[in-house]
This record gives structure tokens, sequence and C-alpha cells, in this order.
């Protein structure tokens, strides 16, 4: 494989694994938001208790986030040094923004919610929880500016540039307008699918957990507020993610028009276009076997006329198209989860509204082996966008095999591709450990005792049943003792 | 009103700086975790010391280079992919580090506990060292072919300079470290690490000394700027306030000390960005240096993110403040009823 080929590998590699991290992170500082708003507004200890439960979830799964993230940023810089050359004008912008307008206020008031809980008061407390959700979000919308911006650019002008003499076209994209480049036509579509699909990981992780609870028959009183609570995000969730990509996809058929027909499968110009619904994954140039469709569902989808017609692949020129399967059999693998995640959850809404969701152990063992169904179609989504933008890194702009490091050599890469899959396999080894282990402990203790014994590392480290022979009054001698009410 | 470039020349001089006082001090803590710790409770104590911050210091580094990506991305290209392997080294340096600080105290074992200290440790030290090396070979410069790319590989960054400047670095660090140690802790524990910072502040005394000799005979450029009385501003900041520093830690004076370290680091980068000045990358090359004329973004650009600054980040430092200042005095374990 060339530098190019070695380079686009890595960011894959490097960018979905670290996705799956802040898609649970947003999804649950969501939840912590609410259950936090619940119980500054009631005082009751369970809300505390879930509170901290949930806060411990976040904390391993953040910390993993921010330092792969780190890497994320500066991977423009080491293997596509030309592309950031060429975008640096605009794309810089979004990513320094996303570090003063919303990483800041994440990080900063993490630390308030995870360590301070008894250094401030309970408003401030519940604020440090509403920043972080805001944080998380806010950031989230400044990197899919960044994002979008690649999908559609807008707002700037082409500028040849002598001193860019590393951009292959000898020219770089200035900013024109800085508006019109963060309201690009992707962005708003994107920003939503993202989010929700964010609050469908957070609301199938917790609703996972909270089944398992219930199977358990343990942490009921907890499990009987996350449950509903999430069950009810869970399914709106889930239909959101039905109308936001929809809004989406509208979006790609009129800006890309390629990428939208690589993802429907759609290789010659049709009127009354079928809506595929499942077929073979096809070769480059198709066609499709084995294709089930819903007659002329595409063409009305797409131009709300039954017979509309759907340009197909053949009208570009092949150079232009993307890798027809990937995007096709991810956009498509992507739809099915979405079809299976909302059906779970008409059930789950259901029992719910019925009242006997706790008894309905099979839907709560298919709710527990759910927790990874939204991630994955996160992650094909992703695939879909960004392997459907192909050829180009920036659309029509810039060609991804013109964005790479003229000064890095393949086994460079080689060398780096090893090393992050060698550390990152070591990172979500250690996650599902921790994540696995802070759920078995639960969030059993009473608040005097889960907030001691986090302040000390070693208490941590014990088993879960360790603080049980604590006394009650014990615990309330730590709680006075021990001012300090976090830490690691 | 001087021109934006200029303006945002020296904006990501305080955006580094402010990364090298905040991560300095965790990545310091780490780096000697080892040395200055010897029990699990002081361990502990290390960790707790810089557990509710660290996190939010390194967002100074992904702020830092957002804005350099954004107001210079020919330098943030060029010198990212210029030094490949070794950023690769120091992202990986920095994500053991990181998640060490988190997982050490998943379990009781020792051996488990003792991987991870010295994973932090190690992780720490090393990820000091290679900024330091970046640093010296921004200042020293690096050759760039015509068409302004780096091809010397990960061993042509190893010149006794940037060498010199990475001892440096890892030395204030270390320095800039114990003295948030000497801030948080007590006893034992911050008795080691005053001493620990007479070495630090040392070994920052010798390789400052080198590494300015090694450039009178390897980067002549570097002192093109100090003609001017204004411009010693930075060594004079330097040379005091290590004096000060190694008074306030034979006094016992914390704060001071914390103090004292603070302009140190300040004066240091005050003194390389003078030194730099207009350069941003010189090319020992045939191609052409990259400067703060020739590389900056667009004034639209530049504008935008000067805004974007002047309005955040004040507020940046205010919630940052707060959260320091909920999070004051020393840090105590109650071990007893553990």
């Amino acid at each position: 494989m060339d530098v190019a080929q070695l380079s686009r590998l890595q960011f894959a590699l490097t960018v979905s694994f670290h996705f799956i991290f802040p898609s649970i992170t947003i999804g649950l500082a969501g939840l912590i938001a609410i259950i936090e708003t619940f119980r500054w507004r009631t005082k009751r200890d369970v809300y505390d208790r879930m509170s901290v439960f949930l806060t411990r979830l976040f904390a391993v799964t953040f910390v993993i986030g921010v330092v792969t993230g780190i890497v994320m940023e500066f991977q423009f810089g080491t293997n596509w040094s030309r592309f950031s050359g060429f975008v640096g004008d605009i794309f810089g912008t979004p990513l320094a923004a996303e570090g003063i307008l919303a990483f800041f206020l994440e990080s900063a008031f993490v630390g308030i919610v995870l360590f301070g809980r008894q250094r401030v008061s309970s408003t401030v407390r519940w604020l440090a929880g509403i920043m972080v959700f805001l944080g998380t979000t806010l950031s989230a919308f400044w990197i899919l500016v960044a994002n979008s911006w690649m999908q559609t650019p807008a707002g700037y002008v082409c500028q040849p540039d002598p001193s860019c003499s590393m951009s292959v076209p000898g020219e770089k994209a200035v900013l024109a307008d800085f508006w019109s480049a963060v309201f690009n036509p992707s962005i708003l579509p994107r920003l939503m699918h993202t989010l929700s699909a964010c609050w469908v990981v957070g609301a199938f992780f917790v609703m996972g957990i909270s089944a398992w609870y219930v199977l358990r028959g343990r942490n009921l009183d907890v499990a009987r507020i996350l449950l509903p609570l999430t069950v009810v995000i869970a399914f709106f969730g889930s239909g959101l993610m039905f109308v936001t990509g929809d809004l989406q996809t509208r979006e790609v058929y009129q800006w890309q028009p390629i990428k939208f027909a690589a993802m429907e499968g759609v290789f010659k110009t049709e009127s009354g276009a079928p809506l595929i619904l499942i077929a073979l994954p096809p070769s480059q140039t198709g066609p499709l076997d084995f294709a089930i469709g819903i007659p002329n569902g595409l063409s009305l989808m797409s131009e709300g006329d039954l017979n509309g017609q759907v340009k197909g692949l053949e009208n570009w020129d092949q150079s232009l198209w993307p890798p027809v399967a990937m995007t096709f059999v991810g956009f498509h693998t992507m739809v099915g989860l979405g079809g299976l995640m909302l059906l779970l959850m008409l059930f789950g809404i259901f029992f719910l509204w019925r009242k006997t969701i706790e008894k309905k152990t099979l839907w709560l063992k298919l709710a527990v082996l759910a927790i990874p169904l939204p991630i994955i179609a996160v992650e094909l989504g992703w695939m879909t966008a960004e392997v459907g933008r192909q050829p180009w890194i920036v659309y029509n702009l810039m060609r991804t095999v013109d964005g790479t490091s003229p000064g890095v050599s393949a086994s460079d890469v080689a060398v780096s591709i090893v090393a992050i899959v060698v550390l990152y396999v070591l990172l979500l080894f250690l996650w599902l450990y921790a994540i696995r282990k802070e759920i078995a402990r639960g969030p059993d203790l009473a608040p005097a005792v889960a907030m001691a014994v986090e302040a000390t590392p070693v208490a941590l480290g014990e088993e879960p049943a360790a603080p049980a022979p604590l006394t009650t009054p014990a615990r309330k001698r730590t709680r006075k003792v021990d001012p300090n009410d976090g830490g690691r | 009103m001087p021109e934006l470039s200029v303006v945002w020349f020296v904006l990501l001089g305080v955006l580094f700086t402010g990364y090298a006082l905040l991560d300095g001090f965790d990545l310091g803590a780490g780096a000697v975790h080892l040395l200055v710790a010897r029990t699990d409770g002081e361990r502990r104590n290390v960790l707790n010391a810089i557990g509710p911050v660290w996190d939010g210091n390194e967002v100074w580094l992904i702020t830092a280079g957002g804005a350099l990506f954004a107001a210079f991305p020919l330098v943030y290209g060029t010198a990212l992919s210029g030094f490949y392997l070794a950023v690769v080294l120091l992202l990986g340096a920095l994500i053991l580090r990181g998640v060490s600080i988190e997982f050490r105290g998943k379990e009781t074992d020792r051996r488990w506990r003792q991987s991870w200290d010295v994973l932090f440790s190690l992780g720490s030290a090393l990820a000091a060292l290679l900024f330091g090396v970046a640093l010296g070979n921004v200042l020293r410069g690096i050759p760039l072919d015509s068409a302004g790319v780096y091809r010397g590989g990960f061993v042509g960054l190893l010149s006794p300079f940037s060498l010199a400047v990475g001892v440096l670095t890892l030395g204030l660090t270390v320095q800039q470290g114990t003295a948030w140690l000497v801030l948080k802790t007590e006893g034992a524990l911050a008795d080691r690490a005053r001493r620990i910072q007479l070495v630090a502040v040392a070994v920052v005394a010798v390789t400052w000394v080198g590494s300015t000799l090694i450039a009178l005979g390897d980067a002549k450029h570097l002192f093109d700027n100090f003609g001017t009385p204004i411009a010693w501003v930075g060594p004079v900041v330097v040379f005091h306030s290590l004096a000060f520093l190694i008074r306030s830690n034979l006094r016992r004076q914390a704060a001071v000390g914390f103090i004292c370290s603070c302009l140190a680091i300040i004066g240091l980068a005050i003194t390389a960005g003078t030194a730099l000045y207009p350069n941003l990358l010189p090319s020992t090359g045939p191609g052409a240096s990259l400067t703060v004329s020739s590389a900056h973004s667009s004034d639209l650009t530049l504008s935008v993110m000067l805004v974007v600054a002047v309005l955040g980040m004040p507020i940046v430092l205010a919630y940052t403040a707060f959260i320091y200042w909920k999070f004051k005095g020393k840090v105590q374990l109650d071990e007893a009823g553990y």
C-alpha cells in the first residue's frame, strides 16, 4: 500500500476507535444532566447515587475519548500536511473554537462533577453537570462544522498561493464568509443526526445496564428509574434517527449526488427508481444482485414524485465514484440496524406502557445485548459519509491522494499503524474491564461511602464487596473526616 | 494596530506557554512520580494533586494546536509531518500516562499499581523531553528542501542543541511539577519534592547556558533580535525567577516557589519567542523559512479567531480559576477508614 492508502487506513482506524467514546459520553452527559436536575430539585438520595454512578461510567469513557482525540487533531498535520496547508485558513478555526468555546468547558467542569461534589453547593454541582452537557454538545457542533465543510465546502474562495507549494493544485482555500463556512449546507442535518445518534447510544448503554440489574434483581431502586427514562429516550431517539437520517440523505442527494447514488445502489439513471432495502454487496460497476426494494420508493423520497428521475452512477466518470460496495453496505446495514433498534424500542415502550417491562425477560436480555448496536450503527454511518466522499478529501476541491504528507514515507505510517493498533487494543480492553467493574460495583453504596471510596484508589481497587463491612456510623464518620470527596 | 499575524504569533506564544505552565506541573509531577513518592499513599497523593485538573490542562494543547493550525497552517503541516515519528511517540506517551492516572487505582495488586506508576512516570517524562526536542528543532530550524518539505527522519531531529533544549524542558517540567507538589502535599513527600526541585533548577540552569553556548556555534540566527535592551526581558526574568525559586525553596515558601517557577517558564517562553521571531520554522536547507509574514492565514480568518479568543479566553480563565480555587489546599487522604 502507498502512503495515501496507509494514511487513510490509519485515519479510519483512529477515528472509528475514537468516536466510540465521545458518542457514549455525549449521550451520557445528557442523561447525567437530566438526573442531576432531578437530584437538584428533589434532593432525593436515589438521584444522587444514580448521578454518581453514571458519572463514574462517564469518567472512564471520557479519559479514553480525550487521549484518543488528541491523536485526531495532530493527525491532520502529521499525515495530511498538504491538506492542512490547503484548508488551514478555514479548517483550523473550528478546531480552535472547539477548544476555546467547548472543550475547556467540558473538561473543566468534569473536574467538579467527578471530584468536587462535596466542595460545591448543590446548585453549583447541578450547574457543573449542565456545563459538561453543554460542553460536549458544543464540542460536537464545532467538530462537525469542520467535517461538514469537507463534505460541502462553502464560504471560501480558492486562491493561487505560491508559498503553498505543498498543496498540489498550488492553491489554497481562503475564508470568504465565516458564517457561510460554518453553516455550510450539510452541518445542520449532520449535527441533528449525529447528536440524536449519540443520545441513542447513551440511552441504549444505560438501558442495557438497567435491564441487566432488573434481570439480576439488584439495584432495583435505581434501575426502576433509569430503565423507563432510557426506554423513553431510546424510543424517541430511534424514531428521530429516521427523521434526521432522512433530512441528511436529502442533503446528500442535493449536494453529493454521486455519494447518494452509491449509498442507494443506483447504477443506471432511472425514472421510478425503487428504494433498495437489501441486496448483495455490489461490485464497483454493479449491478445489484438479489435486490429487494420498494418500487418507485427512491424516486418518491428524493423527488417527491413516483416517477421522478434519479441519476445513477453511470452519469459520472468512474474516477469520481467512491468505493461503491462499502458505501452501499455501510449505509444499508446502518439503516437495517436502525430498524432493528426501533423495533426493539416499540416493544419496549409498549411493555413500559403496560407496566410489564420488568417481567419481560427476553426483552430485557435483548436490551442488554443491544448495547453495542447503536455504536456499530454510528460507525457504519461515519463510514458511509467518509468513504462515500471519496475520491475527495474536500468534496470537489482536493483529492484524498493529494492531501498526504510528502515527507512521510510508507514505512513511517506502517510503523505508526502498528503502534496505534497495539495501543488501542490495550485501551479497548482496559475500558471494557473498567466499565464491567463499575457495572458490577453498581450504584448500591450509600453516597457517603461511595464518595469516600472514590477518594482513595486503594479502596477503589478493592472488590465491590469490600466496603460492605463498614457499619452505618462509620459511614457517617467517613463523610465528616474526609474533606477530599474525589480523587483517583 | 500591529499586524494580525504578529498578534497571533504572540497569542500562540500565550497559548503554548499556558500549556507549559499547566500541563507542565502535571507532566512534571508524573516525571518524578517514582522518585518523589515511595509508598502507595504518597503515590495516591501525587495523583490526587493533579486528578481534577490534568485533562483540562491538556485542552490547552488541543487549543494551541488548533490555533496554530488556523493561524499558520503551513507551519502546522510542515512541522508535524516533519517530526512524524517523534509526534507518534509523543502521542503514545501522552495516551499511556493519561490512562495510567485513571486505571492505576482500579486494582489493589502491587504489581498492577507498580506497572501503572512506571508507565505514568516514563510517559510523562518522555512527553516533556519530546516537547523540548521539538521546540529545539523549531528554534534551530530544520532542513527544508526546495518544495518546503523536511525529509530528515527521526534521527535528523536529534542535534546537540535540540537534545539540550529537550533536557532543559524536562528539567523545567520537573521544576514545575515539584513546585506544584510542594504546594499541594505535606510531610516526607513535600520534602522530597523540594530536594528534587533543587536538582531540577540546577539542570535547567546548566542546560539553559549549555543550549545558549551550542546555539552560538550552531544556530546564530537565534541571537539576531538581542541587539536591543528590551529583548533581554526574557533572560532577565528567567535569571531572577530561578534565583528566587532557590531562595523560596530553602525558605520553604511553597506559593512563592510556584510563582517563581511559573515566571521562569514564562521568561524562557519570552526568550524563545524573541529568538525565533519573525521566523516560525527556520529552514537550514534550500527551502524558504516559514515566517510570520509568509505563512499566516488570511486577515479574515485571523480576525475571526481573534474574536473567538478575546470573547472566549476570559471566560475560560474565569471558570478555570474558579475550579482551581475549589480544589485549593493540601491534598489529604484519609486512610484510617479503609
